[in-house]
């Protein structure tokens, strides 16, 4: 079957272009916008919830988008086992809007980080990370509220389930607060809902596919998805 | 409703306007001007909109040819061919009042004003760069004002998703109470879909798009054209309030009416509003417009004509839309959330009716009102400067021998004007568009085009320093730095932008250094083909203490042909060969060492040769484009050991030391700190040296064998020792320890 994604575009998001670009002319797969105030995800296989400020996300994250017309249908469609991937402010609409556990608190610094990091794989047979040959991945963050919270309880569901899939370490796989850029809880960087079929992380693997910005990890998150489909 | 203000000389000098300039007005409009019209006059000929004490020496500096587009001054930004149909918009501007009383806001609106001069050309903003200068970093003031502009910027500019990618930040007294925030902005357009800052034809509709009108920013035109004092403080209300996301929306919808094709042209509103972009729109295009003030959409109530006209509420544009599209253009902006409403129309006898609720508010001649037309035009007196004769007479053999040359090097090396602006740009979004090559923290930054093998390189630059101690040669120096910068990523040089920081231009030693710093740059600009594109003067720039040195901002794009020509300044690998390019003067007048170490600015500043320049650009640029280089870097404040260990740690991920050998003159201070111009530190691969070389000498160029990549230090003439762990350290975290995080 021919995967065709979905991206969204709300007004204040600036990623949109960047995820629309990686997945349609780098990795050759179909694409297609998807406008915040339409009622229709046009026969997506895959929805992308795109980096940004949407709606000036003066208020808080993702609390205005969660409640727009298009969000409604990514909730239908998510909940009927749609395969789902917000990314930076895509995963702060997901647990905002509740088809992710945790919230997404300001950074621990106060301040707006944009750097390299290092994440380790922790759950590699996941929809989202099937096809990856590497135990480490180095994909940028860019964000000032990504430092992910959960209470005890949801951590030890996330664990039980294996719906932590990357979590911030150091180049060789350390995990300590010294590679924690933000101040997530047990060095949280992406989750998965316990159904396996939306993923939710902080850095932005669309920024890390194309070989002449001289990194490609983020290529293999994209491939997972379609190789999902196709088992 | 109050009411208004009988007009007087007295109230017009209140305005910031001379008698003459009052005098002037009486006799062009035949009468004395209502309130509104004197509101109007006097931010128009702010020195801040006219450049009156400014363009008659800008006029001198070399503003067509090359690959310009469009002259400098005539549009929003300049703009420059680079081949395939495209074209590049680039321009900086100041934002230094604001941010002295306001640091969060004044710098955010910094960034929004020259994003809405790029977009409103048609072009897609691609990325964004800055330079700073603040006082010392020991007083918790500068720390404040530090964190305020930098936070500023970001949020702005991450919010509007468009990359930061490079800048310079420096630290020195001469700041203190005054600090320069400058912003630039580069973008993109196809050379077919540019659009005019014009109106014409009768009839045309003219509208406001994007945010409704306010309170904010009345008068913030006057008060970036009078010097910094403790009623500053009170002024706080002249700083305008940025909203990212409305401009976001605003960049959007604006390209969208542009590729459509359905307007005559757009001006945005930054300094003077409406006041501003009715009048240079009509006198563009020669017409006048009738306009209803009513009709603006407006955030408070009970604003007066005065004030709507005054307003510098952000994220608003002025357009003529093409009579029979209105309808369309609504559309457009109604998809997008935003205010379109049309207030009047174009008419064709020269001359701007503005109406508020039923009366005719003013009744003025677009073309009397500005740059370029009946706007003032002055000469100020200029003398050199006394200080000259001091700082030029230091004696630089009088310098004690420092005793332990480890430790200057480390007092060098820890100047926070040395160090990485790593806590400043990791609070920027440095990467999304997903086209940075080559981010912050290198010499150029580089973003590539997508769809083509091309590239460009950008950057700014100035020693103000330099400047402060011989305008001429400093001004000079900013531009060849520049060019170096862009030529050793692997670019040709294309254009500059300028931003003129200055001190106030009544006082005739201040007005000296501007003529002087222009000359140079002209010079310059001449030899390197590199045309003004356009840019911005900052008069004033003084606090009760002193004005700043004379900061000179040079932006500069530059063009790289294939991708494979990108070059970075940091070592690949071990074992390569280290030359030098160019030769050493011993010359330490201005720099940092001589600050750091010695505390003193001192002495003259270095010694450009353009001749020599020029040839050292075309030879980097032939390594380059054979491959002959694996990473070029070029010598600049901190000297050559700076520039060292930067090749040994800028790349984070890969750090490689070195083992070298520096030729000492007289003394090894002078020749390890000297900032000497026109030398750039190159490495080789062993397998590549005999082409290197032949092609050196056959060019009869100078360049000296230093040493070898390798190892995990950067070992200096056998006696100095640097570990690399301990330069990492000081780089990388100099700058966040002081500023607490």
């Amino acid at each position: 079957m021919k995967v065709k994604f979905g991206i969204v575009v709300f007004p204040g998001s600036n990623c949109d272009h960047d995820a629309y670009f990686s997945v349609k002319h780098i990795l050759g797969y179909e694409a297609e916008f998807l406008w915040h105030k339409d009622h229709s995800i046009k026969n997506s296989d895959v929805i992308i919830l795109p980096g940004g400020f949407s709606y000036g996300d003066y208020l808080r994250s993702g609390a205005i988008a969660k409640l727009s017309p298009l969000m409604q249908e990514v909730i239908n469609f998510a909940e009927g086992g749609g395969i789902v991937i917000g990314i930076c402010n895509g995963f702060q609409i997901l647990t905002e809007s509740g088809l992710l556990p945790g919230v997404l608190l300001k950074n621990e610094s106060l301040k707006f980080v944009c750097k390299d990091v290092y994440l380790k794989v922790i759950n590699a047979n996941s929809a989202f990370t099937n096809l990856l040959n590497k135990e480490i991945l180095n994909i940028p963050i860019a964000h000032g509220e990504g430092n992910y919270f959960a209470d005890e309880k949801t951590l030890e569901e996330l664990n039980k389930n294996n719906q932590i899939v990357f979590k911030y370490s150091d180049n060789v796989g350390n995990l300590n607060s010294e590679s924690n850029p933000n101040g997530s809880v047990d060095n949280i960087a992406g989750i998965i809902n316990k159904r396996g079929n939306i993923l939710g992380m902080m850095p932005h693997p669309e920024r890390v596919c194309n070989p002449i910005l001289g990194n490609t990890d983020g290529t293999s998150i994209f491939r997972s998805v379609v190789n999902s489909f196709l088992k | 409703m109050l009411k208004e203000p009988e007009v007087t000389l007295q109230l017009a000098i209140e305005h910031g306007l001379t008698e003459d300039e009052f005098n002037n007005i009486c006799e062009k409009l035949g009468r004395i001007p209502n309130f509104t019209e004197l509101g109007i006059y006097s931010v128009m000929w702010s020195e801040h909109c006219s450049y009156k004490n400014s363009i008659a020496l800008l006029k001198t500096l070399p503003r067509k040819g090359g690959k310009l587009l469009v002259k400098a001054g005539e549009e929003n930004a300049g703009l420059v061919d680079i081949g395939d149909g495209m074209a590049v918009a680039f321009k900086i501007e100041s934002h230094n009042h604001p941010s002295a009383v306001e640091p969060y806001q004044g710098a955010a609106t910094g960034v929004g004003g020259i994003m809405r001069d790029i977009f409103t050309m048609g072009a897609r903003p691609i990325a964004s760069l800055n330079s700073l200068r603040f006082g010392s970093l020991k007083d918790a003031r500068t720390r404040f004002l530090v964190d305020g502009v930098v936070r500023g910027i970001g949020d702005y500019g991450n919010s509007f998703g468009v990359p930061t990618v490079a800048g310079e930040v420096y630290f020195d007294e001469c700041y203190h109470g005054n600090p320069l925030v400058n912003a630039m902005s580069v973008g993109l357009v196809k050379t077919d879909s540019v659009a005019s800052a014009t109106s014409k034809g009768a009839g045309n509709p003219v509208m406001i798009v994007g945010s409704s009108t306010g309170r904010d920013g009345i008068h913030g035109a006057t008060f970036a054209s009078e010097e910094i004092s403790a009623k500053s403080e009170a002024k706080r209300p002249s700083v305008q309030v940025g909203d990212p996301f409305t401009e976001k929306l605003l960049l959007e919808a604006t390209l969208e009416i542009i590729k459509e094709n359905l307007i005559i042209g757009i001006q945005d509103m930054g300094a003077a509003g409406i006041s501003c972009s009715t009048t240079e729109m009509s006198a563009k295009g020669k017409s006048g417009m009738k306009i209803d003030l009513s009709k603006v959409p407006l955030r408070e109530d009970g604003m007066t004509a005065y004030e709507i006209m005054l307003s510098e509420s952000q994220e608003r544009m002025l357009v003529v839309v093409k009579k029979g599209n209105e309808d369309r253009v609504k559309e457009i902006f109604e998809k997008w959330d935003l205010h379109c409403e049309i207030i009047g129309e174009v008419i064709d006898e020269p001359k701007l009716y503005i109406d508020y609720e039923g009366k005719r508010k003013a009744e003025i001649f677009p073309h009397h009102l500005v740059l370029g037309g009946g706007a003032p035009v002055y000469r100020r007196e200029f003398k050199k400067p006394t200080y000259l004769k001091k700082t030029k007479s230091f004696k630089m053999t009088s310098l004690p021998e420092v005793e332990n040359i480890e430790e200057a090097i480390y007092k060098v090396l820890s100047s926070p004007n040395i160090v990485s602006k790593r806590w400043v740009y990791e609070q920027y979004d440095s990467m999304v568009r997903t086209n940075t090559v080559v981010g912050p923290g290198c010499d150029a930054a580089v973003v590539f085009i997508k769809g083509t093998q091309k590239a460009l390189a950008m950057k700014t630059d100035c020693n103000s320093r330099y400047v402060y101690l011989n305008p001429r040669e400093g001004a000079k120096i900013a531009v060849a730095e520049s060019a170096r910068n862009i030529v050793c990523s692997g670019g040709v040089p294309l254009g500059i932008t300028n931003c003129l920081n200055f001190g106030n231009p009544y006082k005739p030693e201040i007005f000296w250094q501007f003529r002087e710093a222009i000359a140079g740059m002209g010079e310059a600009c001449r030899a390197f083909e590199t045309p003004v594109t356009g840019g911005n003067v900052s008069f004033y720039n003084e606090s009760p203490d002193a004005a700043v040195y004379p900061t000179p901002v040079i932006g500069m794009v530059g063009l790289i042909e294939n991708l494979s020509h990108i070059t970075t300044s940091y070592f690949k690998n071990e074992k390569d060969l280290i030359f030098i390019l160019g030769e050493d003067f011993e010359e330490l007048g201005g720099s940092e060492y001589l600050k750091v170490v010695h505390e003193t600015v001192a002495g003259d500043s270095p010694q450009l040769n353009l001749d020599t320049e020029k040839q050292l650009h075309e030879r980097l640029l032939f390594l380059i484009r054979n491959k002959l280089i694996q990473s070029a870097h070029d010598i600049s404040e901190g000297g050559i050991v700076s520039a060292l260990v930067e090749c040994s740690i800028l790349n984070r991920k890969k750090m490689i030391g070195a083992k070298v050998i520096i030729p000492v003159k007289t003394r090894s201070d002078f020749s390890l700190f000297s900032e000497s111009q026109s030398r750039v530190i190159v490495s080789v691969k062993k397998s590549d040296r005999a082409a290197f070389e032949y092609y050196m000498l056959r060019q009869k160029a100078p360049y000296r064998f230093l040493g070898m990549t390798g190892g995990k230090q950067v070992k200096i003439n056998d006696e100095i020792t640097l570990p690399l762990s301990k330069l990492e350290n000081i780089y990388y975290n100099t700058l966040s320890q002081i500023m607490g995080s």
